[in-house]
């Protein structure tokens, strides 16, 4: 199988490969109950770059995540970020359900310094690095209100700081956009853009949305149904900054026509 | 008519006195046995101000105070213990909930040949059934934190003792005050009774005894109400607390 998909990847994901690797997966493997989840899986990510990671329902996208923040144990192989376990280096954490991520109990500004305290940063350095973070995101949001006085969108724009604020290398979102409204998700896709585009942070995004997979990505992961195999690793080349245009652009629909026939052609395989 | 919304629960209040003449009125009851509502607030405001039920209600909210108090100190920690691991609640929660399904007031003989006859009897029965259930509701509280929130502060690098300090307890405050309004409801319940008999000769339970005793009808309906004033009073400051200080709470 590995063989095959190594095969299958062919010069798409040679230029993700060529890219300089941040994240080295190397014979992953994990089991949940009696589903092989992934069975000496092998991943490079590439360092500064945005990646989506897109696939059948149930093919185990968040958990390919969560094995590499250590959210879950792997059950073998070795994910190393430069050569480093995960412990040594800085990285964020974005969930899907936003209210229940953040604290209810903490101002949105205290929230988004909390992880600082963690790192026994004092008060007065706390305070200026989210003003810092909010002048170079441009962000408008009244900080000093309790999450569940936001809206959605604000909400998981605070999460999103909060993982931002310690200045990560790595950054990752599980589907962080699927809890809010269309609108919403169109403003926060520019925001996500924005960070991308202040931060030289790599980012790796959970999608289950195929257009803002492959708008937001610079390489596209998809996977095929568990045992996962690296069905396809597409480069988006569209320049950045990316907008509505971007959208209908040849190349982009071309991207967007090829990824949806490889998500087909795995939805279909038993 | 929206603006009146507010004004709704006086119209049961006012239908009940109302209610409560109609009857005094055609006699369904003894006129002995039912005092008219004016006879009966002006034997509650009396006996508030210058006569004994003052001191009873004083003497009442005293136990149930202490009672409640005690109970906190010991569940709230304990509660914590517990349900910090859910295997170890699991190995005693039968325990918890016998007991906690036992009536508090069966077990009166035995605090009295423990504490004699007195106010730690009262108190510590009262304090008993109060912290079976405040601990109860303590342990759910930590045990139901939200797993999203406590992954988010272990991502960020929160050690396990500081995530119990900066997310469980915190979590589990709302369910806390759940215990702590039921426990002072039940602490009140055990007091007033308690009050009622075993050698008391003051407090609520007792003034409403000893005045059935005496066939002063409207001095007991007025105790009574004392105790219903004192049981919703104390719910409502603990729901104020509540509001003040666990603003999340339902949001």
């Amino acid at each position: 199988m590995l063989t095959r998909a190594a095969a299958g990847i062919g010069s798409a994901a040679d230029s993700a490969a060529a890219a300089r690797a941040h994240v080295t997966i190397r014979g992953l493997c994990k089991r949940f109950s009696n589903a092989s989840i992934y069975d000496n899986f092998d991943l490079d990510i590439p360092r500064g770059k945005l990646i989506s990671i897109f696939g059948p329902n149930g093919c185990g996208k968040s958990t390919l995540i969560n094995l590499i923040a250590g959210l879950i144990q792997p059950d073998a192989g070795e994910i190393l970020f430069d050569g480093k376990p995960l412990s040594d280096i800085k990285f964020g954490y974005v969930f899907q359900n936003y209210r229940e991520a953040l604290f209810p109990w903490l101002r949105s500004v205290d929230n988004i310094e909390y992880p600082l305290k963690v790192m026994k940063i004092a008060p007065a350095e706390r305070r200026r690095r989210v003003e810092w973070l909010v002048a170079r995101l441009g962000v408008a949001i009244d900080l000093a209100r309790y999450p569940y006085e936001l809206s959605g969108g604000q909400q998981q724009l605070v999460s999103i700081m909060r993982a931002l604020v310690v200045e990560p290398e790595i950054l990752f979102l599980d589907e962080p956009f699927s809890a809010l409204d269309y609108e919403m998700t169109l403003f926060m896709r520019e925001q996500l853009q924005r960070v991308f585009l202040e931060t030289d942070t790599t980012i790796v995004l959970v999608s289950h949305d195929l257009e803002e997979a492959v708008y937001l990505a610079d390489f596209v992961l998809l996977l095929s149904r568990h045992p996962a195999r690296i069905a396809d690793y597409v480069p988006v080349s569209a320049r950045r900054p990316r907008s509505d245009e971007t959208l209908a652009q040849a190349d982009f629909v071309a991207t967007k026509a090829h990824c949806l026939e490889i998500f087909q052609r795995e939805v279909r395989r038993a | 008519m929206r603006r009146l919304d507010p004004y709704l629960p006086v119209i049961g209040v006012v239908g009940l006195i109302a209610l409560w003449y109609v009857a005094v009125w055609i006699k369904v009851v003894d006129p002995v046995l039912l005092p008219l509502p004016t006879d009966t607030f002006r034997a509650m405001w009396t006996g508030m101000i210058g006569g004994k039920l003052g001191g009873d209600f004083l003497h009442t909210v005293e136990r149930t105070t202490a009672a409640t108090a005690i109970a906190s100190a010991i569940a709230i920690p304990l509660g914590i213990f517990l349900g910090a691991s859910e295997r170890l609640y699991r190995s005693v929660e039968f325990v918890i909930d016998f007991f906690r399904s036992t009536p508090a007031s069966a077990m009166f003989p035995l605090f009295l040949v423990l504490f004699g006859v007195g106010d730690r009897t009262k108190i510590s029965v009262a304090a008993f059934g109060a912290a079976l259930v405040i601990l109860f509701n303590v342990a759910y509280g930590v045990m139901n934190a939200r797993k999203t929130r406590l992954l988010a502060a272990k991502v960020m690098g929160a050690s396990r003792l500081r995530i119990l300090v900066d997310v469980t307890l915190l979590e589990s405050l709302p369910q806390t005050f759940v215990g702590l309004r039921n426990g002072v409801s039940l602490a009140l319940v055990i007091v007033v009774v308690a009050e009622m008999f075993i050698g008391s000769t003051d407090g609520l339970g007792n003034r409403v005894f000893e005045a059935q005793q005496l066939f002063q009808m409207p001095d007991m309906y007025a105790a009574i109400f004392a105790a219903g004033a004192l049981g919703y009073g104390l719910n409502l400051a603990l729901l104020l607390v509540e509001r003040r200080f666990v603003h999340w709470s339902g949001k």
